[in-house]
């Protein structure tokens, strides 16, 4: 029997943008078992809220992400709105969906350009990144950042797109379509990209299921979700638009499926903007209270589905808020994903999910039984490791295999 | 000039150590390297161990967890080496200053040599603070 080793990933690994720490368990080439530690970024987001005013709070939440930095943002006032009822005018919905869907493109480009680099094909990485920085200049345009766009606001948004600039976008927006034709076909034609990606980190329908994957994740692999579609919010049930699936499960589908999202989020976007050009009036409600109660909000992320929750105790500040981001979910399929597989490949593998630490790392520790709080170092690493086992239990996934040494 | 210096300055090795960061900077960095800022044509490269770093980019604040790590990581790195903070959040702590996971701030156990605030820097800014601190280095008047 070949004898079992361990190989650490991180936390501070030339791969990953982020820390976080894999254990990555091999029998000679073959990866046999893997261990995620978590716990690099928690910044106590959930906490730190309720202690801002609900203006604060949305450009609270936006620093959740920097990728998907306007779909908190979305997910969080629109459960804002449910709380307090508050109406949003219809100018409003399209251009939130606008930025939302510009967003989606800047996000599967710049994972198409790290998924190249993980391959070691650092041209793909290069001509992604290159082009994803016209769609930056599209937000610097509408928005007057590159990124975190601090756009939305509970009743509406926070700036107009002036009528005088929407060919200039239509044509930013028109020149996106070659370079993503590019991709598309360096992808689905690629033969060498073929032998690296196909039949490799195959989720089947079912593990999607039981681990309640989301987003692109879920799509690969034939599971129709798509919150967009399923509890239609901002403009998604007043414009024409596919939500596409592939079936295999594996890493080259889920590539095909946020190559071919773009093209849809494109479509989306020229129909906000022609939209835009007829829909006149107010963009925002100017809410002055929100009311007691309890609200929740859906986005869907270019990872998955967002969900934020709010309750309101009348005062200006939420009394609770509950975040739950999608990597949460889609990170746990790792394990289903990459064992059985070479090490070469759990990189890949391990990226495909399009991870995001920082929005999912949300604990918080408090001992019961003296009332204090317990932050040692120590304590958020075995805090961590429990909360790790918790997931786990939580998803019905076996957790005797994690402990394999 | 310094043989040293001289040295540290030519060609930038980069590593880029992010804390618990929103990512956001840590994109502007790449942005600054790939093809429309292309910061690599002068030298400076990404780095994958902090063996190789002349330059350390630290990125968001660093909770009870990840400073341990990072004093850990930067004690790692061969000495002269140049520390930057990028982003408000690692130059102050920024909004994440009153959570109950925020350590410390970050120069209080790594020495940093700029501060660079911003949420995020736009790589514009990036470029001129590495040559603000190419000049310090080599020991001209800014």
């Amino acid at each position: 029997m070949t004898k079992r080793t361990i190989i650490p990933i991180g936390p501070y690994h030339a791969l990953q943008e982020e820390p976080e720490f894999f254990k990555l368990h091999v029998e000679g080439e073959k990866v046999v078992g893997l261990e995620i530690e978590l716990g690099y970024n928690h910044r106590g987001i959930e906490k730190l809220s309720e202690s801002k005013h609900y203006d604060q709070t949305i450009f609270l939440v936006e620093r959740i992400c920097g990728i998907c930095s306007t779909s908190h943002p979305i997910a969080c006032v629109q459960a804002i709105e449910d709380a307090g009822d508050i109406e949003v005018p219809e100018r409003a919905l399209y251009i939130r969906s606008l930025i939302g869907e510009l967003e989606r493109i800047h996000s599967h480009m710049l994972w198409l350009g790290l998924a190249g680099h993980f391959l070691g094909f650092n041209t793909i990485w290069m001509w992604a990144w290159r082009y994803r920085e016209d769609v930056l200049d599209v937000f610097e345009l509408i928005t007057g950042n590159r990124n975190h766009y601090a756009m939305m606001k509970a009743g509406g948004v926070r700036r107009d797109i002036k009528s005088e600039d929407i060919p200039a976008i239509k044509k930013m927006i028109g020149n996106l379509v070659k370079p993503l034709t590019l991709f598309k076909n360096a992808v689905v034609d690629d033969p060498v990209i073929h032998a690296r990606t196909k039949g490799v980190g195959t989720l089947t329908a079912q593990q999607i299921i039981d681990y309640a994957a989301l987003g692109p994740t879920a799509r690969a692999s034939g599971v129709l979700i798509d919150v967009r579609r399923d509890h239609p919010h901002a403009a998604y049930g007043l414009v024409d638009w596919d939500v596409i699936v592939a079936q295999n499960g594996d890493v080259f589908d889920k590539a095909v499926v946020r190559i071919l999202e773009m093209f849809e989020s494109l479509k989306i976007i020229d129909q906000c903007l022609e939209k835009l050009k007829t829909v006149t009036g107010p963009i925002d409600s100017n809410p002055r209270e929100i009311k007691p109660g309890e609200g929740v909000g859906h986005y869907e992320a270019p990872r998955g589905e967002v969900f934020h929750y709010i309750r309101s105790d009348g005062t200006n500040r939420p009394a609770r808020h509950k975040v739950r981001a999608p990597s949460f979910m889609n990170i746990v399929t790792d394990r289903e994903a990459v064992i059985g597989q070479t090490v070469s490949d759990a990189t890949i593998i391990l990226a495909a999910v399009d991870p995001c630490y920082c929005c999912t790392e949300r604990m918080a520790a408090i001992d019961v039984n003296s009332g204090k709080k317990t932050f040692t170092s120590a304590d958020m690493i075995r805090l961590s490791q429990a909360k790790t086992e918790q997931v786990k239990k939580q998803l019905g996934a076996p957790g005797p295999q994690i402990k394999l040494l | 000039m310094s043989f040293a210096v001289n040295a540290l300055t030519r060609s930038l090795n980069v590593f880029h150590l992010a804390g618990s960061a929103c990512n956001n900077c840590d994109i502007e960095i790449l942005a600054t390297l790939t093809p429309k800022y292309d910061l690599e044509r002068f030298g400076l490269v990404l780095v994958g161990s902090i063996r190789h770093a002349d330059l350390i980019l630290l990125s968001g604040i660093f909770n009870k967890k990840s400073a341990i790590r990072v004093k850990e990581v930067y004690e790692q790195a061969p000495k002269p080496v140049v520390v930057v903070a990028i982003g408000g959040c690692a130059c102050s702590g920024g909004m994440f200053r009153d959570s109950y996971n925020w350590d410390q701030p970050v120069n209080k156990y790594i020495p940093i040599d700029a501060y660079l605030p911003g949420c995020p820097p736009k790589p514009e800014a990036m470029i001129s603070a590495v040559v603000k601190l190419i000049t310090k280095l080599r020991g001209k008047k800014l």
